[in-house]
């Protein structure tokens, strides 16, 4: 069985149909990217995949259980994460803070306890601190962990984003475009640190331009176009196929 | 049974129509910079407390009328120049505060000038009801209905066939595509905020003779109008028409038949009712979810 | 760790100061200024929580305390209840009025949250000036004395030390509370809501929940006013307390904790001195919001705690 199976799924904003009839699989383990031009679609179908749209109609399944529909916080509860193409950090809390929300399930969220300031609720928050800067250490930003989410760059937010994503230990991640706006030393570096999540065994599902760093990591990818699934398959056949080629050239065939 | 149905519907209307004049006031700021402007109340007190100041000066009252909504008009684009604007765009939070704020400043300002004491403004054209099916209709009605429908017309007018009028429906649609097509966004939230303080001021004198105005009574006619704007659809200028009479309505025969003491409550009661069932009002736009 | 140590200096501080505070007012007026400023204090923390730190702003909260002082008044007088136990009622009632009224608000987005609550409020303080027979109408109602293991609490000392321990206690549950993961989950909504909900905060459960425990917050400093001051009418419950209360919190500084308590000093003070001009208090609280918004936006604390800051570097 698939870790993701998305079963014909169609999301339509009033009348505009952003995400027509799509279907792929996900298998554990792997990195799967999602391509094709701007407005194909591909952040709508992250967004109803991670349970931030509601899909119009359509199968998301999660270990064969279908979960279409249910909120963003319960499919996180399943091993679901995500990072945005337009940063969503929380700019009122330092960048450790940002990693350390992200563990949130994990945590003793009682609030008389966090009130009373209960000894084993801090222990855990001190041990998840740690955790926290080790994580930063890990996607490259070992020397912002006392920084101020409101002081850092932009590539430096998107590396904290994966970390925040990362602190959930997810089954599966969604990434949105890590490498937008990035310099192209800082795209090789969030290239690499893909590869290195996806070592450590999360599946990785990602949307990206960067074709080099698409077509050197996944495993296999989607071609989106218009909404709907123009191809799947390896790097190589997708690169080969004649629809890819004419849609990404802009020919017609 | 008639005649009581037709008296009430007489006072809820009347009243009605001093709320949809506030309300509209609320939609023109709201639409303009998405700012509920809680000042709006005072904007009617000023109004009525002006109007009477004047004709106590021995301004005849036409006059005495023309200057106080001016002065209203006035005072609402001072408010937004040394207020709004310092603050900026973006935070709507603080916007909300600083309405709040200035509401009191203008409150304060005028019961020290003025005082107190609550005062009265000679009917129009007299006090000699009019009978109509057992019911009484006050000739002041007529005037505030009359006056608040043709506002209503030159508004509706103003929107749809002048340039100024469209330019104000493109900042609301969508500010920065106004903005590109060099829509001077700032002048056009000055001119809303010119015209919701005259459309209030208007509502605030022409109810004086019939409910009689004091310093303070801008916080209540200020929420009722916010209550008609939100029953309404915050943002529809149709909605707040059509809120500003039911919440009138709804009130008047609330005090006939029910309490006279709780009618104060309908339109809070309203508010949470349509939170509840029916959040984007009678007319308001449906909004979509967006990330 | 610096914040925690910052914070707990904080404390100590405000600790010197409440201790010192009976030893040197000059005569019954200091104290009593002293008292309503902690009950208030108490108030705006709760209701900072909810609107600096959780980004949800409640135009009502005078509701809430009316609520609490009714109750202690009314229970005890018309139905016998021990003080204690109608303080306890007035705030889960409180608390229970505010999660009925959350519940289908926060489903929607944007301020929502700040219409409900103004009607809320506008609502329970109609009630309270109609209901004559049981509060007093308009013109209010005598409170019976609290009394604690038999002691009739009445003397301003006494409710000086009760406020005082209050005070301090929010003030390091409120400390505590912002440094754990309900602390963070409830600061992430106001942050991002979106970037909340998909590391599995409920948001609707959290907002539901800060709400609630400040209404509960109010309820309660309700009761204890209602109590202190012997006497409860229903201008506790007006919209102009609860703009008060607001403006507190923003001129203290919106999610700071020690904000909250400057706020609650300042602006309890400041009627006192403008009490011989009537209507400039009102002129001169609106300007204070006025301009605290254009000029310091993020409030007394915040602003300069960031210039010290800045200045240490």
């Amino acid at each position: 069985m698939s870790l993701l199976e998305v079963v014909s799924l169609s999301k339509e904003f009033g009348g505009l149909k952003a995400v027509q009839d799509v279907g792929f699989a996900v298998e554990a383990g792997v990195v799967h990217s999602v391509i094709g031009p701007n407005g194909a679609g591909k952040t709508t179908l992250f967004n109803l995949i991670t349970g931030v749209y509601t899909p119009t109609q359509g199968e998301i399944r999660l270990d064969g259980v279908d979960v279409a529909g249910r909120r963003p916080d319960q499919l996180a509860a399943l091993g679901v994460a995500r990072t945005f193409q337009n940063l969503q950090i929380c700019m009122n809390m330092d960048a450790c803070e940002n990693v350390m929300v992200g563990a949130h399930l994990r945590l003793d969220r009682n609030v008389i306890r966090a009130a009373l300031r209960w000894p084993g609720l801090v222990r855990r928050d001190r041990e998840l601190r740690e955790e926290a800067e080790a994580l930063m250490a890990f996607v490259g930003l070992g020397d912002h962990v006392h920084a101020r989410a409101d002081g850092l760059s932009y590539g430096i937010l998107k590396r904290l984003e994966i970390a925040r994503a990362l602190a959930a230990r997810p089954r599966i991640l969604f990434l949105d475009e890590p490498a937008a706006g990035l310099n192209p030393r800082e795209t090789i570096e969030v290239g690499e640190l893909v590869r290195r999540i996806a070592a450590d065994g999360v599946t990785v599902v990602l949307v990206e331009h960067d074709m080099k760093m698409v077509m050197s990591l996944s495993d296999r990818i989607l071609v989106m176009d218009y909404g709907r699934k123009l191809v799947e398959g390896t790097p190589d056949e997708v690169r080969r196929h004649p629809d890819v080629v004419a849609a990404y050239l802009g020919k017609h065939a | 049974m008639l005649a009581q149905l037709l008296q009430f519907s007489f006072s809820g209307l009347t009243v009605g129509a001093t709320y949809a004049l506030a309300a509209l006031g609320f939609t023109l700021i709201y639409n303009a910079s998405h700012v509920i402007n809680f000042a709006q109340g005072e904007f009617i007190m000023i109004g009525g407390m002006l109007a009477v100041f004047l004709v106590g000066l021995g301004v005849p009252l036409p006059f005495a009328i023309v200057l106080a909504v001016a002065v209203a008009a006035l005072v609402g684009v001072l408010m937004e120049k040394l207020a709004i604007e310092p603050v900026g765009r973006g935070d709507t939070l603080a916007l909300v505060i600083v309405t709040i704020g200035v509401s009191l400043v203008l409150r304060g300002a005028v019961q020290v000038w003025l005082g107190k004491g609550s005062h009265a403004l000679p009917s129009f054209s007299g006090d000699a009801p009019i009978l109509i099916g057992g019911a009484a209709l006050m000739p002041q009605s007529l005037w505030v209905l009359a006056t608040s429908a043709a506002v209503v017309v030159a508004l509706a007018w103003f929107f749809e066939r002048t340039l100024a009028g469209k330019a104000m429906l493109a900042t609301a649609i969508n500010r920065t595509a106004a903005e590109l097509v060099g829509i001077d966004t700032d002048r056009v939230l000055r001119v809303s905020f010119a015209l919701s303080a005259a459309l209030g001021a208007l509502g605030g004198i022409l109810i004086t003779p019939i409910t009689l105005t004091s310093f303070d009574v801008g916080i209540m006619l200020g929420l009722k109008g916010f209550a008609a704007a939100v029953v309404g659809g915050l943002g529809s200028g149709l909605g707040a028409i059509v809120g500003g009479l039911l919440v009138g309505l709804i009130e008047a025969f609330c005090a006939g038949w029910l309490s006279s003491s709780y009618k104060d409550a309908v339109p809070f009661v309203l508010i949470l009712f349509i939170l509840f069932f029916l959040p984007s009002g009678l007319f308001g736009p449906k909004t979509t979810e967006r990330v | 760790m610096t914040n925690r140590i910052t914070s707990l200096v904080g404390l100590a501080i405000v600790t010197a100061v409440v201790a010192i505070i009976p030893f040197v007012a000059p005569n019954s007026f200091y104290l009593d200024l002293a008292i309503r400023t902690g009950i208030n204090a108490v108030v705006v923390l709760g209701l900072n929580l909810l609107i600096g730190f959780a980004g949800q702003i409640s135009l009502g909260h005078a509701g809430f305390i009316g609520l609490g002082a009714f109750a202690s008044a009314v229970l005890p007088t018309h139905f016998g209840w021990h003080p204690l136990a109608a303080m306890a009622a007035g705030s889960l009632a409180a608390g229970a009025l505010a999660a009925v009224v959350a519940r289908p608000i926060f489903r929607l987005r944007g301020h929502y949250l700040a219409m409900a609550t103004l009607g809320l409020g506008i609502i329970v303080n109609i009630v309270l000036r109609n209901e004559a027979q049981w509060t007093g109408g308009p013109d209010g109602m005598p409170v019976p004395a609290m009394t604690l293991f038999g002691i009739d609490v009445v003397s301003d000392r006494q409710w000086y030390w009760i406020v005082g321990a209050l005070l301090l206690v929010s003030i390091w549950a409120s400390l505590n509370l912002i440094d754990s993961p309900f602390g963070r989950a409830m600061r992430a909504l106001h942050g991002s809501e979106v970037a909340a909900r998909v590391v599995g905060v409920d948001v609707t459960r959290y907002k539901v929940a800060v709400f609630v425990m400040s209404a509960m917050f109010a309820g309660l400093m309700g009761s204890v006013t209602a109590h202190y001051v012997g006497f409860v009418s229903p201008a506790l419950a007006d919209f102009g307390h609860s703009v008060e209360l607001l403006t507190m919190v923003v001129v203290g500084g919106m999610a700071s904790v020690f904000g909250s308590v400057v706020g609650a000093v300042l602006l309890t003070a400041l009627p006192q001195l403008l009490a011989t001009l009537e209507g400039w208090e009102t002129v001169a609280y609106g300007a204070v919001l006025v301009l605290c918004m254009i000029f310091l936006p993020k409030g007394l604390v915040p602003t300069l705690a960031a210039r010290f800051e800045r200045r240490r570097r």
